[in-house]
């Protein structure tokens, strides 16, 4: 990078970038150390409860991904510029892989608690929809190979999967649902309480994995668009070769 | 021209081509009488289940039927050339959008017009009613709209009859649902409050569904 001819702007943005990735690493590790030596434990499902500061945060950290993955969509499709089609696969990548992280983590704390690893539960079959909509996004981008094309249907696709999400959700939804309901006035005997210190650890890892997420964003993205100039300068040396 | 017009003018000829070919409709009853045999058999031990069965097979049915018919009618249109000469339509492109997804909205309603009495036939539980209908025209409706957005989209990619099932079906998943608990309430006469939601699914995916199509469509369609 040092001998790229506005080296002094790339010199200083991934000096940026080293201080985003070791600052996330550190994030990230003070959480967990958090999470499981100065956290109460759950009265009544004990150490497994912990499991859920990072199983929400991976949720919360797919959807982010998903949801960048639909804004670089459209703003593909508006400009026609191919660093939305790096965000679009940056997003739909990372949040991919958090989503089938917050799916794992959710059966570990399902099979003590529910006793079972898998339920047809809303939210899980909301996530494992998810996986298949965007695992066909991965498919799609495999089976186009004109650039242009393949970055404008898959800011296409991504666009269409991120607006069905809510109705997926809502439809699974009003079948029976037995995920406890954390947040505001659960009528059901399925609330758990949260301390205030239990609070504090959940808003600490949903900090570190939202700090994680911009790193892996931008690292991802500086991948992709390392992609994109390694097939640009490929196809021009076989320009130059054959004539 | 008007949109609506060449909008028309298109369905018209889908039409006109399918009652002289006689392609799409019959492969799709064929392939969903097939769909039913098999079910028939997965639940022919017990009488109980078979019964409870009905919607799912139905709307099983119908997908399947479905997208065997979304993606040939797309793959004819390129295979003849026909795309090219669409796209210099003297008209908004959403009129090809349009005319396309009504064309094939016709085509899957034919299916389901000869697979209801068929299946009721095999089945005995009654399924030639009114209020089933309107399930039929929404659920039928919203499927042919994000099939045909995304059977154009697929029909110029390399593994197109492989891809659209795979894109298409998870993205059924609220309407698929919303057309099988409305089914399964109108069959028991369950609920009417619980009705009523399902059918508002179905409408607010219709909606989002055909909106989205015809803003997108134009970035599909541009080569």
């Amino acid at each position: 990078m040092a001998d790229a001819p506005n080296a002094g702007r790339r010199n200083t943005s991934s000096k940026l970038l080293i201080a985003l990735d070791v600052f996330a690493l550190a994030l990230t590790g003070f959480a967990l150390v958090w999470v499981i030596f100065f956290t109460p434990r759950e009265a009544v499902m004990g150490d497994v409860q912990k499991v859920f500061y990072f199983h929400v945060s991976s949720a919360w950290v797919g959807m982010l991904g998903f949801f960048g993955a639909f804004i670089s969509g459209i703003a593909y499709l508006r400009t026609r510029r191919m660093v939305w089609d790096a965000a679009g696969i940056a997003g739909v990548e990372i949040g991919f892989v958090f989503t089938l992280l917050a799916v794992i983590s959710g059966s570990i704390w399902a099979r003590p608690i529910w006793n079972t690893w898998w339920t047809w539960e809303p939210r899980l079959t909301t996530a494992f929809v998810m996986l298949l909509v965007y695992a066909g996004y991965f498919i799609l981008r495999a089976s186009v190979d004109e650039v242009e094309k393949k970055a404008r249907y898959s800011g296409i696709f991504a666009i269409v999967a991120f607006t069905v999400v809510p109705l997926t959700f809502i439809s699974i939804r009003l079948f029976r649902t037995i995920h406890p309901v954390l947040f505001g006035s659960g009528s059901g005997g399925d609330v758990f309480q949260m301390t205030p210190r239990m609070l504090a650890s959940f808003l600490l890892s949903l900090a570190a994995f939202t700090w994680l997420f911009a790193a892996l964003y931008w690292n991802r993205l500086r991948l992709a668009l390392a992609d994109q100039a390694a097939a640009d300068e490929q196809l021009q040396l076989e320009a130059e070769a054959e004539q | 021209m008007n949109t609506g017009t060449a909008a028309f003018a298109i369905f018209r000829k889908d039409l006109t081509a399918e009652r002289r070919a006689r392609e799409l409709v019959l492969t799709m009853l064929v392939f969903g009488l097939q769909v039913i045999l098999v079910y028939v058999f997965a639940f022919d031990l017990n009488v109980g289940l078979r019964d409870e069965a009905v919607p799912g097979v139905l709307w099983a049915t119908i997908v399947f039927a479905g997208t065997l018919g979304l993606g040939r009618s797309m793959a004819a249109e390129r295979e003849q050339g026909c795309l090219d000469g669409l796209m210099l339509l003297p008209a908004d492109r959403t009129a090809i959008y349009f005319g396309k997804a009504m064309a094939n909205w016709v085509f899957l309603l034919i299916v389901c017009a000869i697979l209801l009495p068929v299946y009721t036939f095999f089945s005995g539980v009654n399924l030639l009613r009114f209020d089933l209908m309107a399930v039929v025209l929404l659920g039928t409706f919203g499927y042919v709209f994000i099939g045909t957005l995304l059977s154009t989209l697929t029909v110029r990619v390399r593994s197109r009859e492989m891809l659209l099932p795979v894109l298409l079906f998870p993205i059924l998943i609220p309407l698929v649902l919303a057309c099988l608990r409305g089914t399964t309430l109108l069959l028991t006469s369950g609920n009417a409050a619980e009705l009523q939601t399902w059918l508002l699914v179905l409408i607010a995916y219709d909606v989002i569904i055909a909106t989205v199509g015809w803003l997108l469509f134009d970035a599909v369609i541009e080569d």
